[in-house]
């Protein structure tokens, strides 16, 4: 290999050539269907609009009043988020408690391994916590948003059941993964399946479902801004409306506001893990 | 120390849940009345009976596909942005331009796809062109900071062997350091575009096309029939991404 004319030519050309090839053929009916064109942005008209929009951002909107909105805006974000783990908790431990196999009486004489019909019993509550789950936030925000109105109730609801959905699956897992000796033994000598979970299963799990809480509250306050969007309330709500004003001065604001707020969540929930875990 | 975080973190989240519910003032009651419950079953039942008609499913079937593209182009434009963004940010370029294109690279991350699909509505127009778009600024931002970790972890040894040797500088990034952090590159770009074929679904909300766009309008129109269908789709989307994601991780990531 040594030999400099052995090494003239890339050994591998060809095929990378062919893979690329093949990639290309794939993608190209997509461009197709994207409509993909960057000329658009830089098109008289529309340059110019944005332009404009674009040089609002600078300054920032900082009126008296308008940082009284944008106070409010924020509070509002927080209270969906907190509001809608606090109702996604309530529906979440239920679930979890009724999905998981570390309470099941029928896989104590079977080495952890529950009968078929116990099995089959749990399925519905999976598939009820896979449903809400796999049907993204801000669907149920729109969806809820035609149900009950605009404002910040629909997204409180989007959010207790989307993360319900989430927070059952993980806390299910969780009741799983620990060791179930204790559990069984409790279960064995004759507890109930509530008495065995929080003196068998609940110390053991504390820890690990505190630091999962804390980040999807983390999550969730920003989904709610996104939820906004849809017209369920809070910052994104007001950033919907000014963008549509073309005031750039309140978006730049309000995007601010919101790197600052995903910030100090962030912040908050590492001292929380770290004071929890 | 340890009364502090027994009683007083606990009581301050409570506090928290109940001054969020006050602060909204959710008209729980007017909810769950029987009036307000009566509402809600009569609209929920009019997802109960999806559209399956052979012209809403075929334009089902569009709007599906016109997700994909967007997602895939979308990711395919951001891989290339990222990488572009990937080399500055990892210090090949000196130190002004590795703090300019880190701070550019957080900024397209910190602002959610949705906002910089609204963001590309008013500058591109309504369409799945907007939608590509702010999957392409986003992505790339994610993608730009993990391709230059991942840049900035490959060693060095191979490209500056070929530089030694005579060989240019893109030839040694070519042949010296990019056959190592190739498995990487492709990992990351397959992992965000199984984010983004579920964020471009919804995307549409804002007018970016794809999915989203369909259900909006549906549910504008009053149309439950048709909008459950297109629920419906989403929901077979996100499973099968879900399923064919997990398969493909345990057949060749694991294996």
């Amino acid at each position: 290999m040594l030999n400099p004319t052995l090494a003239q030519r890339d050994p591998a050309a060809a095929s990378r050539l062919l893979l690329t090839l093949l990639a290309v053929a794939l993608l190209w009916p997509g461009l197709g269907l994207s409509e993909l064109d960057l000329g658009v942005l830089f098109d008289g008209s529309n340059a110019d609009t944005m332009g404009t929009f674009l040089a609002g951002f600078w300054p920032p909107e900082h009126g008296g009043e308008f940082l009284a909105l944008l106070w409010q805006a924020t509070l509002e974000t927080l209270a969906i988020a907190t509001a809608g783990m606090a109702l996604a908790l309530a529906v979440a431990i239920p679930c979890a408690l009724l999905a998981t196999r570390a309470l099941s009486i029928s896989a104590l004489s079977r080495g952890g391994r529950p009968a078929w019909w116990a099995q089959a019993l749990r399925w519905p509550v999976r598939g009820l916590l896979i449903v809400l789950r796999s049907i993204p936030e801000i669907v149920w925000a729109l969806l809820f948003v035609r149900a009950v109105g605009l404002g910040p109730t629909a997204g409180v609801l989007a959010i207790a059941i989307t993360y319900a959905g989430m927070l059952g699956k993980v806390y299910a897992e969780i009741f799983e993964s620990v060791d179930p000796l204790p559990a069984r033994a409790l279960l064995g000598a004759g507890a109930s399946r509530l008495q065995a979970f929080f003196y068998g299963v609940l110390p053991q799990a504390t820890a690990e479902m505190l630091s999962y809480t804390v980040y999807r509250w983390e999550c969730a306050i920003r989904a709610s801004v996104v939820m906004g969007f849809v017209g369920a309330g809070g910052l994104g709500q007001q950033m919907d409306l000014s963008m549509r004003m073309f005031a750039g001065g309140e978006v730049a604001s309000m995007l601010l506001t919101f790197l600052l707020l995903v910030l100090l969540a962030d912040l908050l929930s590492r001292v929380l893990r770290w004071r929890f875990a | 120390m340890k009364v502090l975080s027994r009683l007083l973190i606990p009581a301050a989240l409570l506090a928290a849940v109940i001054a969020a519910f006050a602060f909204l003032q959710l008209e729980a009651s007017a909810l769950l009345s029987r009036e307000g419950l009566g509402q809600m079953a009569d609209y929920a039942s009019g997802f109960l009976a999806p559209d399956l008609s052979p012209a809403h499913l075929r334009a089902i079937g569009h709007g599906a596909l016109e997700t994909l593209a967007m997602s895939a182009i979308g990711t395919l434009l951001a891989a290339l942005l990222g990488l572009l963004l990937a080399l500055p940010a990892a210090g090949r370029f000196g130190m002004l331009l590795q703090a300019a294109s880190r701070l550019l690279l957080n900024a397209l991350r910190a602002i959610p796809e949705l906002v910089w699909a609204a963001l590309m509505v008013l500058a591109a127009g309504l369409g799945p062109n907007a939608g590509t778009l702010a999957l392409a600024l986003h992505t790339a931002g994610v993608l730009g900071r993990l391709f230059a970790e991942a840049l900035e972890n490959t060693p060095p040894a191979p490209g500056e062997a070929l530089r030694l040797s005579g060989s240019g500088r893109v030839a040694a990034f070519c042949y010296g350091t990019l056959p190592m952090l190739w498995p990487q590159l492709v990992a990351y770009t397959l992992y965000r575009w199984e984010n983004n074929i579920r964020m471009a679904s919804v995307l549409g909300f804002v007018g970016a096309g794809g999915l989203g766009q369909m259900l909006y309008m549906s549910l504008s129109l009053f149309q439950e029939a048709q909008a459950s269908t297109v629920i419906l789709a989403m929901l077979l989307m996100v499973l099968a991404v879900d399923s064919l994601s997990g398969w493909a991780r345990q057949r060749w990531v694991r294996g």
